[in-house]
Parts: structure tokens; sequence; C-alpha cells
């Protein structure tokens, strides 16, 4: 018995450190003043400091928030009305399909994604003059159709885990079934759907393929620009940027992460 | 009450409670049919978004490459004297078997992806054996760690290895100081910077699916187990791995469907001879802008992965019925 748990052990330390090692060396290096990561030339600031005059990369930065924002504020609308229809609507006819239709996007490789998006929006442009070139609209439902896909499976396991008493309780009271979802489920879904709206979030952020095939002159997205920026090796501040990114979203989740426990708890003591 | 009934009684309304009467009528219409709008919102964004641009790029699959805009020629044409052609070529498909970049990019890219499926797979089940058979108060903390990175940017995560593997980058830095090396090794743009790249980014979506089966797993299973007298390998063979098994096949199909068709990775730490098929369809699209080429490459991708994803749908479509 002892002799597994030690192998559990250094595999957990082992796999962990994989997982970290990259992270920290490049959050470290990010505040090296020398531009080679061999030497060490002290602490410094100074590609921080680069970071903010580089007008591409911040309004880059600015242009995929926008997208991000709105990206998953349709993916959370989009992905609960899924999410409800896989989880609480029972057997309806082709449930088969639907259920196929919002899991393929998860797997689905994003060269795949991307070109037959780009190829749709090419068409429809060509058939009804809509949309006008590609950009900000084109990549915005680019990302929504993935991103919903994942807040559907967000909500759907929140609603399996969910009693379903309470809503059951309402209607019987005489809720109409509009305003007993509005009243109960929604408020209920509420810690669902902030995590998908995280993550669509993120993810949003985060894309560089599917945004390659469905932008145009002119919008570059953040991966895009760092991308180009990368394929010609290491730059300081780019570990920056990382550092910065890296260090907001891991407070982000650990913010989550507690407020969801301090949740629990509370729920326990009631 | 049914909309003639309503018709009816118009005449005698003033316009006001017309308004208000259509208003209920709708505000009914959407009581009784709210569950066929609900699924009709995501159903028919899917449909535009996700299953008709599929049926683009098989369209475009069997057209034929031209200068033009869009550079492709039309599947269907109405001449002057509105006779309808449909021209259907074959060419890109045959181009792709006969051409061997297309062939051995194809095998490579699901070599590439089974092996480190099966990487993932070997570090992934310890790891999430371990963390499920942890103490609880630290398992939220562990299990945290393995979420956060699937958080943080996959770009920039693949970038951290460009200067970990570099020629001066940290790693062979390191080496050399210690004296381990007195050349620096050559990590970068290697097939083995693809696996490490690969197994990386992945690994948390091996690991994710396999703690969700082994956290329901019974303990007093083993304990029975080896109370007759099974050997500890024994009673994981015959106990634990198969009780595992839908959290194996999660993981594996979710590592190896997108590894297949990793651009990223192959694009930033590979070289030019290996070849992904990802990374060709890219390509084949943006610099040698062949549409019909770059569709075809898509479908016969498409055609590698149906059967895995299909299972992966399987596999999630018994996960909901049974939660």
């Amino acid at each position: 018995m002892k002799k597994r748990s030690t192998f559990l052990l250094s595999v957990l330390v082992f796999g962990f450190a994989f997982l970290y090692v990259p992270i920290l060396s490049l959050i470290f290096y990010s505040f090296n003043s020398s531009r080679l990561a061999t030497i060490w030339g002290g602490f410094s600031v100074k590609w921080y400091g680069e970071l903010f005059q580089n007008d591409l990369i911040i309004n880059a930065a600015l242009l995929s928030f926008r997208i991000a924002a709105v990206s998953a504020t349709f993916s959370v609308i989009l992905g609960v009305l899924a999410g409800l229809a896989l989880s609480r609507f029972g057997r309806f006819r082709g449930r088969l399909a639907f259920t196929g239709m919002i899991t393929a996007p998860l797997v689905m490789p994003e060269v795949i994604t991307g070109l037959s998006l780009l190829l749709l929006f090419v068409s429809m442009e060509d058939l009804v003059g809509w949309p006008n070139g590609r950009g900000v609209t084109t990549i915005t439902i680019a990302h929504i159709t993935f991103s919903m896909a994942y807040v559907a499976i967000i909500v759907q396991s929140a609603l399996s885990g969910m009693e379903e008493n309470l809503e059951e309780a309402a209607m019987d009271l005489g809720g109409k079934p509009l305003r007993v979802l509005w009243d109960i489920t929604l408020p209920l879904l509420m810690p669902a759907m902030i995590a998908g709206w995280l993550l669509s979030f993120t993810m949003s952020l985060d894309d560089l393929v599917i945004a390659s095939f469905v932008s145009g002159p002119g919008s570059s997205t953040l991966p895009m620009v760092i991308f180009s920026k990368v394929k010609l090796g290491v730059t300081p501040d780019i570990n920056a940027l990382a550092t910065l990114i890296i260090l907001a979203v891991a407070l982000g989740v650990i913010c989550a992460g507690l407020i969801m426990r301090h949740q629990a708890r509370q729920k326990y003591r009631l | 009450m049914s909309r003639d009934a309503a018709n009816k009684k118009l005449p005698t309304l003033s316009a006001g409670s017309i308004v208000k009467m259509a208003g209920d009528l709708s505000g009914k219409l959407i009581q009784r049919n709210w569950k066929r709008f609900v699924i009709a919102v995501p159903l028919v964004w899917l449909l535009i978004f996700f299953i008709v641009p599929f049926v683009i790029v098989l369209k475009i699959s069997l057209a034929e490459g031209m200068i033009a805009r869009p550079p492709f020629t039309p599947l269907f044409e109405w001449a002057e004297d509105l006779s309808f052609t449909i021209s259907v070529t074959f060419e890109n498909f045959r181009f792709l078997v006969t051409d061997d970049l297309y062939y051995s990019s194809y095998l490579n890219s699901l070599f590439l992806a089974g092996k480190s499926t099966i990487i993932c797979l070997l570090i992934g089940y310890p790891m999430a054996y371990g963390i499920a058979r942890s103490r609880s108060d630290i398992r939220g903390i562990l299990l945290l760690m393995v979420v956060l990175p699937f958080w943080t940017s996959f770009l920039l995560r693949i970038y951290a290895w460009m200067g970990l593997l570099n020629k001066n980058g940290i790693i062979n830095g390191a080496l050399l100081s210690m004296g381990i090396i007195d050349e620096p090794l050559n990590m970068m743009f290697t097939e083995g910077a693809i696996y490490v790249g690969i197994v990386y980014s992945y690994l948390p979506f091996m690991i994710l699916p396999l703690y969700a089966t082994m956290e329901k797993l019974d303990e007093s299973l083993n304990e029975a187990a080896a109370d007759l007298g099974g050997k500890p390998f024994t009673v994981f063979y015959t106990v634990t791995l198969p009780l595992t098994l839908p959290g194996i096949v999660a993981g594996s199909l979710l590592v190896f469907i997108p590894a297949t068709g990793e651009y990223v990775i192959p694009a930033l730490l590979g070289n030019y001879d290996t070849l992904m098929i990802g990374r060709v369809l890219f390509d084949e699209f943006f610099s040698n802008r062949d549409w019909p080429v770059a569709s075809a490459v898509a479908v016969a991708l498409l055609a590698f992965l149906v059967v895995p994803i299909m299972m992966y749908q399987h596999f999630q479509a018994k996960d909901g019925e049974r939660s």
C-alpha cells in the first residue's frame, strides 16, 4: 500500500511540474532585463513598459476583448436554451441529432471549423450580400458557434445535478412554465451561466486558427498578432504580455473557486 | 380560445384593445410553444453556422480551382437558354490520393495524435488516480491546478515551450551551465517537440474525464478483491481498469480528435519534415490559395475522424442519460 502511494505521489509531483514549469519560466523571464533567456541580466519591468507602448498589441487586445465579451454573452443565451432542451424536455423528435450538433463542435478540429465557416460567409455574401466583407462580425459569429456548445454542456450538467423538485413545486402552485423558468430555473443556473460566460470569454480571447480564417483586413485579433510575432522567435515583451494574461486568468479562476466554495458552505449551513 | 373566435370579436373592439388582444394572443402562443422556441433558436443557429458550412465545404471540394473571387468554379450554372449544368469534378480528391504529401501527412497526423494520446493516458491515469485518492481537502486544490492551465491561453503555453526548448533556451542553458552537455541540444523544430507540445496542452482533457469516473469508484470493491487474495496488479487489471474504461475512452477521444487536426503546435514547435494535416490544410489555403484542394483535405480529414467523433458523442449521450 505504502509503495503505491509513493508512486502516485511522485507521478503527481512530476505531472504538476510538467504542467507548471513552462508557465512559471515564462513569468520569471518576463522580469529579465536581458533579451536572452539564458542570461539573467537583473530584475526589470522594462518589457512591460515596452508592451504598453506597442499600439499594435494594445489595439489588438482591445478588439479581442470586445469580440470576447459580445460572443460570450450570445453563447450564454444560446447555450442556456440548448442546455434546457437537452436536460429538461425529455425525449423530443430529433433529440439525437440535436445532441450530436451540440457536442460535435467540442471536438471538431479548428482548421475544419474555420475553413467551413469562411466558405459559408463567402457564399452568403455572394447570395444575399451579407456579411459585407469579413471582420469583427464574422469572428464573433464563429466564436459564438463553438462557445455555445461548451455553455450547453455546462448548463446541462448543472441542471442534471439540480433537483427538479423546486420547479415542480412552483408549477404545482400554479406557476406558468415561463414564469417558473424565469423565477426558479434561471436564478439557480446563475453559477453555471457565469462559468459558461467566463469560459466562452477566455476561449474567444485565445482562438487563433478559426479567427485567422474568418477575419478580414484590419481585424487582427490579439492571438493573431501574438502568433505572427512569436513565429519569428521568443521576444521578452510577449513574455510580459503572457504574464499579465496568465495572472489575470489565475486570479479569476481562484476567485471563482473561492466564491463557489463559500456558496457551498452556506448551502450546508442552511 | 381559437384564433377564429378572436377574429370574430375584432370588429366591435377599439384599436387599443386590438393591440392588447394581439399581445395576449402572442403571449399565449409563446406560453404554449415556448419549448419549441427554446429548441428552435439554438437549432437554427447550429444549422446555419455549423451544418450548412459542411455542405458548402463538400460542394467546393467538388469544384475546380480558378483565379477569381471566390477562387473556384461554380457547381451549378444557368446558361443563357436556361439550361442547367452541374459540373462536378473529383480531380481534387484524385490529387490527394496521388500526391505523397497528403497521404503521408494524414498518416503522420494520425500516428502523432495516437502516440500522444497514449502518452497522455500513461501520465494522466496515475495523476487522476492520485488526485481521486488524495485527502478531500487538498483534492479540490489539485483539481483546480489541473483546470487552471486549461483556462490560460493555449497559444501562450505553446510559446512558453519555445523559450524552454530553444537552442539558446532555458533547458539548454541549464544543462550547459551544469556541464552535462558541451553543445546545445537540438530540441526545437523536431518531432519530439511536437509530442511535448501536444501532451502538454491536452493532458488536462485526459485527466478530467478520468477523474470523473474514478471519483465514483467504490474503494471497498478494491478491498474486497484484495481480501479475496487478489494481487495488486490483478485487482487493478480486473476491477479498477474495467470500471474506469468510460473515462479512458472519453479522455482519449478528447485528446486524439483535436490533436489530429492540430495547427499551432506543429507550426511553432515542429519542423517542415514532420507533416501534419492541419498545417497542410492551413498552408494550402493561405499560401497556395487553393480553396477546392483545401476543402478536399478538410472533407478527407473529417472522413477519418467521423468514427471517433461519433464514438465520443455516443459516450456523451450515454453519460447524459445516466446522470
